[in-house]
């Protein structure tokens, strides 16, 4: 029997942590990048574009992630292309932080008092004009804390892509821990690993939060 | 039609006021409704350049909605009002924009903008708007601050002026777009009672100088010594209107009699 | 290229969707019954208990925070037989849904209970309320009252997360639609009869459970 030390197992899972961070990052800044624009889709105020943006979160913050991912997997094969797990783990991602972002944004600038848009439009601003010199500076310092702190969903989320084949963390944890007859130590190393990536992003999340409630009650 | 102001005896501004010209503000059978709650029930009022006009009444008379309708904040359903000679159309963002630079309006809560520093502030328009250039909109700002008592505070943030050092910001905020009239919408209610006068004091000053202005107030014997004119709204509709010696001195009607005696109690 | 949707030979399949939707709401309701229970002790524990409680509730939230469901289920279904605790896949995922719903009903009461006003607490003491008595009656339920909505958030998070109990063969909804998947090879379509189902579950659990809040848990 081959025997396996901590050191095996800790080496490997963390090579697979690898892509665990590299899959969070590019969902966390595509799904930004897309959000933002389904952002200012809502904020432009077209009837149907605000409804479709609107039904599209709900959607996304309606169903299960995993079968959100089933989906991109299954979907994509559908059309007869052969997709790698990368790519439909990746779109899915992306798309579910956009949705998740896009609300939480729309949230930042719906907390901006009316009377700033007020002031602004007395000032003969263009909508243009108000959202960028005088709306987005306010929310964009209101967003940092909840935006810092989903990234800890995201991360948290791409543990779902091992069930569609993607190679991350956990789903090394699932190979070790079918390989080397452990999968206690192996599971309680996967738990804190993700953790250790998790929780000091959660912590500074929370810093930037009493930052700007401390700077706002003054 | 516009009145000339009275005699020092009777109240109202010593200097006269010209009123010569057509009306600079001039709204006819104006209605407006939330729903099915009708707030303007029909005005009519001809504003003359130069002239200050207070406006007054119970909360809920609509006097803050009808100085909204002037400069397009709230739309109106009925009836038509024209600034400058331009009639208010919704619609069109550019009308608007024009629209927002002859008319300016200070706020209750102020309004400053909390992430630019005073100067700036009172820059941002100029310098979007009327394409103004820097450092001339820095020296306009700095000669408004003068004028408004707080030439020291350019480089303030607002949190750290108190709240009548901030509407004095706002007004020469309103006042670097050079507009023809300034709404002032209840301006003196947030503030405490020590720090009315020096915003006051800077309103009558604009008003001696010729500046058209119409003011939601409740500060009667401000209203009394400084308007040309006083309007008196009562559920939707202007009900008494007159200088303010005959406003204040004998009101006509029941309800503006009873208006004026709660005020005493 | 032609692609063939066949949605009827999924919806034939009716009933087994269903028992995966009873299934769903079954392990949704038992974890929201014993969660919030676990919610309301650790929220307790962590605004008032003795300190070494405190940081023990603490590293617990933080833990189940800051890991993925899907790892805790593994831990608690893989890890702990080697322990000697041998669970079955319903038993396991309940505990990982009360654990994990625990947690985070921990963080949104404990706001709850951190923002009663002082009077009221001084009220009661005044009216000589003992501290359950205060807490029970005076405390939590204004305080469930105010953190109702984002509870119900999290509860129908819990009920979407439980769809990763079907990888270790609970009999919820996805796993429904897996074996469906499997029998006729629609796949597609039987996850998308599944997700729609879950998105309609989603809505109207959340107006049952905002209209059941004032009803049964904390009075109007």
């Amino acid at each position: 029997m081959v025997e396996f030390t901590f050191w095996d197992i800790f080496r490997n899972l963390l090579l697979a942590a690898r892509w665990t961070v590299v899959l969070s990052l590019i969902a966390f800044i595509g799904g930004g990048l897309v959000g933002a624009l389904l952002l200012v889709g809502r904020l432009t105020r077209i009837g149907w574009l605000d409804r479709a943006i609107a039904g599209y979160v709900q959607l996304f913050q309606g169903t299960p992630l995993l079968m959100q991912l089933f989906l991109a997997y299954f979907g994509i094969g559908l059309f007869g292309i052969n997709v790698s797990p990368w790519v439909s783990v990746t779109l899915a991602l992306t798309l579910y932080t956009s949705a998740f972002l896009a609300e939480i944004w729309r949230g930042c600038v719906a907390a901006i008092p009316k009377g700033q848009w007020e002031a602004a439009q007395s000032l003969a601003l263009s909508f243009g004009e108000q959202l960028r010199h005088v709306v987005f500076p306010q929310a964009l310092r209101i967003a940092i804390p909840p935006t810092v702190g989903f990234m800890v969903q995201v991360i948290k989320g791409t543990a779902l892509a091992s069930v569609v084949g993607f190679v991350e963390l956990t789903r090394a944890g699932n190979m070790i821990s079918n390989v080397t007859y452990q999968p206690f130590t192996v599971f309680a190393c996967v738990a804190l690993m993700y953790f250790a990536l998790c929780y000091p992003i959660s912590l500074y999340a929370k810093f930037l939060e009493r930052k700007i409630s401390h700077a706002n009650r003054r | 039609m516009p009145t000339v102001a009275e005699t020092p005896l009777a109240g109202g501004r010593p200097a006269a006021a010209p009123v010569s010209g057509a009306p600079i503000v001039n709204i006819t059978a104006l209605r407006k409704s939330y729903g099915a709650n009708e707030v303007l029930k029909g005005i009519d009022l001809q504003v003359a350049r130069g002239e200050v006009i207070a406006i007054i009444g119970k909360s809920g008379s609509g006097k803050s909605t009808l100085l909204r309708c002037i400069n397009g904040l709230e739309q109106f359903q009925d009836g038509a009002l024209t600034v400058d000679g331009k009639p208010l159309l919704h619609e069109s963002a550019l009308a608007m924009r024009e629209l927002r630079q002859r008319v300016g309006m200070i706020f209750q809560s102020f309004n400053l903008f909390p992430h630019l520093s005073v100067g700036r502030n009172v820059m941002l328009a100029p310098t979007l708007v009327k394409k103004t250039d820097k450092v001339d909109a820095a020296e306009q700002a700095r000669r408004l601050l003068l004028r408004v008592g707080l030439a020291e505070k350019f480089d303030a943030m607002p949190d750290q002026l108190s709240g009548g050092q901030q509407q004095r910001v706002a007004i020469a905020r309103a006042l670097a777009m050079e507009p023809a009239v300034l709404l002032c919408d209840e301006i003196t209610s947030a503030l405490d009672p020590e720090l009315v006068g020096e915003v006051l004091r800077v309103v009558e000053s604009l008003a001696d100088e010729g500046m058209t202005l119409l003011m939601v107030t409740h500060e009667m014997s401000f209203a009394r010594k400084v308007s040309d004119r006083v309007i008196f709204m009562h559920q939707g509709r202007v009900h008494e209107m007159g200088p303010p010696a005959e406003i204040f001195g004998a009101p006509r009607t029941p309800e503006l009699q009873q208006f004026l005696s709660s005020l005493h109690d | 290229m032609q692609i063939q949707l066949d949605f009827a030979a999924v919806l034939v399949q009716w009933p087994f969707l269903l028992r995966g939707v009873l299934w769903t709401l079954g392990l949704t309701a038992v974890s929201m019954a014993i969660g919030m229970v676990v919610g309301i002790a650790c929220a307790w524990a962590r605004a008032s208990g003795p300190m070494a409680l405190r940081v023990g509730v603490g590293a617990y939230v933080e833990l189940i925070r800051n890991t993925p469901f899907i790892v805790q289920l593994f831990f608690i279904f893989f890890g702990l037989p080697s322990l000697g605790v041998k669970l079955g896949p319903e038993v396991a995922s309940v505990i990982a849904m009360v654990l994990n719903l625990g947690a985070y009903a921990t963080e949104i009461i404990r706001a709850g209970i951190e923002n009663t006003p002082r009077g009221q607490i001084e009220a009661a003491q005044s009216l000589a309320l003992n501290r359950v008595q205060v807490f029970t009656r005076v405390v939590l339920p204004p305080s469930l009252k105010r953190v109702w909505p984002a509870m119900v958030s999290q509860i129908i998070i819990v009920m979407l997360g439980s769809a990763v109990c079907g990888q270790i063969s609970t009999e919820e909804l996805s796993y429904s639609a897996n074996v469906i998947q499997a029998q006729n090879f629609r796949t597609f379509e039987a996850y998308i009869v599944a997700t729609g189902i879950y998105l309609l579950l989603s809505i109207a659990v959340r107006h049952l459970l905002h209209w059941a809040g004032p009803r049964f848990i904390f009075g109007r």
